[in-house]
């Protein structure tokens, strides 16, 4: 039984109460995914399984067996970061950093729900076929990410800035 | 005179009277920023810049190391039991089927833990630590609804965890004081803040206050609080040998280290504490019972233990902000000058700390008021320890206060602003000190214009939008300046012409990291990347707590007197051939990679060419900051004026704040960038403070009711709109670099402005928070 982790396969824990979360931060190493809570209330353990942004604390790791998961890690490193990562280290998205990867995971989870045509509790018009990328569908979509630091505003920024070009948000405003 | 002898113990409270009198008549030059900080001047430098966080890159891939993610041979996992009952004894602990559990290495209870002294309490000595002054895990006792009574260790996170639940603990509870009301009939006594009583009375208030011809006089509320970072509490913890290794998330490494020290009866040089990142700390990642159980546990066990808190056991171990009751009556002649100014009323504490939620203190040097009467009572109740969350006093003083001078404006017929105008005092209005800057009506005139503040209507409940009902309102928000005594730096500088700074500092997002490295590199005449500041690690020079709005200054201090030691240094190192050769050190300055003479640049000398000529690797050297006089020689404080703009649905009650704007006064901005997050950070969790907020405590068990994130409501994306932050950049002639702390104003104000906002916009005075549309229907 394996699980393909930011490309690489690993095999599944024998215990079957192992979160997801605790698999990639205690087993595998790989502590750039957050726990801020272990109940599904805070949204640092975002990742993202097969491209869709899920909480790694209520994901048992043996139901992900052969799927893709692509942690922060996997995004991008120092020297190599994801245009996003680049986009909140620009906008100062962040002051601890604790709720940050869980953030910018989100984020991209979000970015293709829009582009999917999703909709959320503020799109105003359910016939359209696209959905303008306003800052209220962002603050709205992310607001399951908490941000105790309040770097909020700069979060929106570097996700507006990376996902929609100025004028679309301009527009998107108006 | 001895002043500095005495310092100590007048900083602490101690001593009062003569000797804070001398202080506060010596001459300027006596005092520790007596001379204006040289960096001031110097407007082309580093600092002022917005510079990126340098470790950005490191938090947005998740590659700075948080306390819980420090891997360690053999390590095991621990799991907590909490008591259910507020007061009584351990009658039985049956823990057989839980050491049977698979996995599970050991379960320590008060039967056989090692045997430990308790901590220092903070507050009562210049390391002291603790949150409260209670044993740890050491008897049969139980003295809050949630303290731990036993300790799980097992190979897994998930073996602990079961195991946990197969720990059988039969109790008998005792009568537990826990009911506010309850505690208040039953009598309460003055409250004590950093050894000084929380009373003081100027003049007959209560007379002017009746023979004022206008006056307002109401009672506010605010609940409990949690500080909620995101990061649990975490720590590793390992017996290497004698000495104890802790990977902490602190905001007080150097004071751990002693506290911890001391209740095992080691050196606290055999406690290593190293906190190089924390996920948030608000006041709440000081020393409590989880890193104290991890090393007893790692002891027990002979194995490095994790110990992670679970959210519920945040809420159970780690105190929060406590609940205060407030008084606030204002009486005025009818241009509005303030007569009677009294601030009075009730906060919870326990009797095992020393920290009553000093709530009057920013009315202190508010406004200039003829008379006086502030006064914090306290009650000791039977519940987890209170403690400091982010501006403790200010952020739910400036609450009532503020509103008061709100309703005041109104039964005046005045102009909020103009009613705090009038009042604005030339001199500390309970002191006499001088204000060593306070530039609050600037703050006040540029936030007014830029908001719009003439766009509202003085009358509420005038502006309508479909079925929203819109108002503005405003607040001053302050926080003082502090310094404490402790800070200590030491800076190396190599052959190669690089410079590190240490310290015993913290980041915990304010971004100390990246500006202290801005104001070193200005300071040494280097570039950003020929600085290292270390920090984090509590065997570096200084005690340094990142609390109270003071690392910034407790750190400019050390750093600034070891430049000057290493200044000294070097000149006699350079020796006679140097062209610096025969000059004094206070006329040398750093610039350009060296020194030079102040005043003729040109004579000039790098440190690479000054140590290599005497054939030295390296100059290192270390100093203490002087003792902090000048908070008793000036009277220091930031001011904000606050702006807020909401929005309260008429069908569902329902209010949104839809515009923000804080205008401070914090002397020099070091970043701009880091110091905006910083200033949004606090106001929106004022946002919090303000109509969400509340830490829900069952008066008969003495239990939290609400340990989780989805019922204690913090602000999410959709409740915070862009907030917008101007400043007045007036540097504080008085104070290391010109700067005053921006960590905890951002908090202050913000209630009051939001609370005056809903007046306006329906007629409807909340002096309850927080405001829930319950209250707004
Ligand atoms: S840790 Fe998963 S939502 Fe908080
Ligand atoms: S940056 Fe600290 S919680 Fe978001």
């Amino acid at each position: 039984m394996t699980i393909t982790v930011n490309g690489a396969a690993v095999s599944l824990p024998n215990d079957p109460r192992v979160s997801l979360l605790d698999l990639l931060r205690e087993d595998l190493h790989l502590p750039g995914t957050k726990k801020g809570c272990n109940q599904g209330a805070c949204g640092a353990c975002t990742v993202l399984v097969d491209g869709e942004r899920i909480l790694s604390c209520l994901a048992l790791a043996v139901q992900f067996e052969g799927r893709s998961v692509t942690t922060i890690e996997g995004l991008g490193m120092p020297g190599a970061l994801h245009p996003l990562q680049a986009a909140f280290v620009e906008h100062d998205g962040f002051q601890c950093g604790y709720c940050t990867p869980g953030q910018i995971c989100s984020a991209i989870g979000m970015a293709e729900e829009i582009r999917r045509g999703v909709p959320s509790h503020v799109t105003s018009d359910l016939s359209s076929e696209t959905i303008a990328l306003s800052r209220d569908e962002l603050r709205e979509r992310m607001s399951g990410n908490l941000c105790r630091c309040g770097a909020h505003n700069g979060i929106i920024d570097a996700i507006a800035e990376t996902f929609a070009p100025k004028t679309a948000l301009a527009e998107a405003a108006e | 005179m001895s002043i500095l002898k005495d310092a100590k113990d007048l900083l602490q409270g101690a001593v009062q009277g003569a000797m804070g009198k001398a202080v506060a008549i010596a001459p300027d030059s006596w005092m520790p920023g007596g001379e204006p900080d040289p960096l001031i001047a110097m407007r082309h430098g580093h600092v002022g810049r917005p510079h990126s966080r340098i470790d950005g890159p490191l938090k947005v891939s998740g590659s700075a190391p948080f306390a819980a993610e420090f891997p360690m041979e053999g390590m095991a996992y621990a799991s907590l039991v909490f008591s259910p009952i507020a007061k009584g004894r351990i009658l039985e602990i049956d823990t057989t089927s839980a050491e049977a559990a698979p996995g599970v290495l050991a379960v320590m209870t008060y039967v056989n833990a090692p045997r430990i002294s308790p901590p220092p309490v903070f507050l009562s000595g210049a390391k002291a630590a603790g949150g409260d002054d209670l044993p740890v895990m050491q008897e049969d006792v139980v003295r809050w609804n949630g303290e731990p009574v036993a300790v799980v260790l097992a190979e897994t996170q998930e073996q602990a965890d079961h195991a946990r639940s197969l720990v059988h603990i039969v109790y008998e509870a005792r009568r537990a004081l826990i009911d506010f009301a309850e505690a208040k009939a039953a009598g309460s006594r003055t409250a004590v803040f950093m050894g000084e009583p929380l009373h003081l009375e100027i003049g007959d208030a209560d007379k002017a206050l009746a023979d004022a011809p206008v006056r307002i006089d109401s009672s506010y509320s605010t609940p409990r609080h949690n500080h909620n970072a995101i990061e649990l509490h975490a720590v590793t913890a390992a017996w290497e040998g004698d000495t104890l290794r802790i990977h902490d998330a602190s905001q007080l490494v150097a004071h751990t280290a002693w506290s911890i020290a001391q209740m095992f009866g080691i050196d606290e040089k055999q406690v290593v504490i190293t906190s190089p990142f924390v996920g948030g700390g608000f006041g709440g990642k000081c020393l409590w019972q989880h890193q104290v159980l991890a090393s007893m546990a790692a002891k027990l066990a002979g194995r490095p233990v994790r110990l992670v808190l679970s959210r519920e056991g945040v809420y159970r171990i780690v105190g929060g902000r406590s609940p205060t009751e407030q008084r606030v009556a204002l009486g005025a002649d009818r241009e509005g000058r303030l007569k009677a100014l009294v601030h009075s009323g009730t906060t919870a504490k326990t009797a095992s700390n020393m920290m009553a939620e000093p709530f009057i203190v920013a009315t202190k040097s508010a406004y200039a008021s003829e008379t006086f009467k502030l006064d914090v009572r306290a009650v000791e109740l039977d519940m987890l320890a209170n403690t400091f969350m982010r501006a403790p006093g200010e952020a739910v003083g400036t609450f009532a206060l503020e509103s008061a001078m709100d309703e005041l404006a109104e039964a005046l017929g005045i102009d909020p602003i103009e009613l705090r105008m009038r009042n604005e005092p030339e001199k500390d209005p309970t002191s006499g000190l001088p204000f060593s800057s306070r530039n609050v009506t600037e703050a006040w005139r540029a936030g007014a214009q830029r908001f719009g503040w003439d766009r509202r209507d003085l009358v509420p409940r005038m502006v309508r939008d479909g079925e929203w009902l819109v108002g503005m309102g405003c607040a001053t928000g302050t926080y003082p300046y502090y310094r404490m005594p402790g800070g200590a730096a030491r800076i190396t500088i190599t052959s190669g012409g690089h410079a590190t700074v240490d310290i015993a500092a913290h980041e915990m997002g304010m971004g100390t990291a990246t500006a202290q490295t801005q104001v070193a590199a200005d300071r040494l005449g280097l570039a950003m990347d020929e600085v290292t500041f270390r920090y984090g690690d509590s065997t570096l020079p200084g005690v340094v707590l990142a609390g109270g709005s003071q690392q910034t200054a407790s750190i400019g201090a050390a750093v600034s007197a070891a430049h000057g030691a290493l200044v000294k240094e070097l000149l006699k190192i350079a020796g006679n051939d140097s062209p610096l050769a025969g000059l004094k050190p206070d006329e040398v300055a750093s610039r350009d990679g060296g020194l030079c003479k102040r005043d003729e640049p040109e004579r000039h000398e790098t440190y690479v060419s000054i140590l290599g000529r005497a054939r030295q690797a390296s100059v290192s050297v270390e100093a203490e900051a002087p003792m902090p006089l000048e908070t008793q020689h000036w009277s220091m404080h930031s001011h904000a004026a606050m702006f807020c703009e909401v929005r309260v649905n008429t069908v569902t009650g329902e209010p949104r704040v839809s515009r923000f704007l804080g205008s401070f006064d914090c002397g020099r901005i070091l970043n701009p960038k880091t110091a905006t997050s910083q200033f949004r950070g606090g106001i929106i969790m004022g946002l919090g403070l303000a109509l969400m907020e509340e830490t829900q405590f069952d008066e008969r068990k003495g239990r939290v009711m609400n340990p989780s994130l989805s019922e204690y409501h913090v602000p999410v994306h959709m409740d915070v709109p862009e907030i917008d932050v101007i400043w007045t950049d007036i540097p504080d002639p008085h104070t290391p670099m010109g700067a005053r702390g921006i960590g905890e104003i951002g908090i202050t104000g913000t209630a009051a402005a939001v609370a005056n906002a809903i007046y306006n916009a329906t007629g409807r005075r909340v002096r309850d928070l927080p405001i829930t549309l319950d209250k707004l229907l």
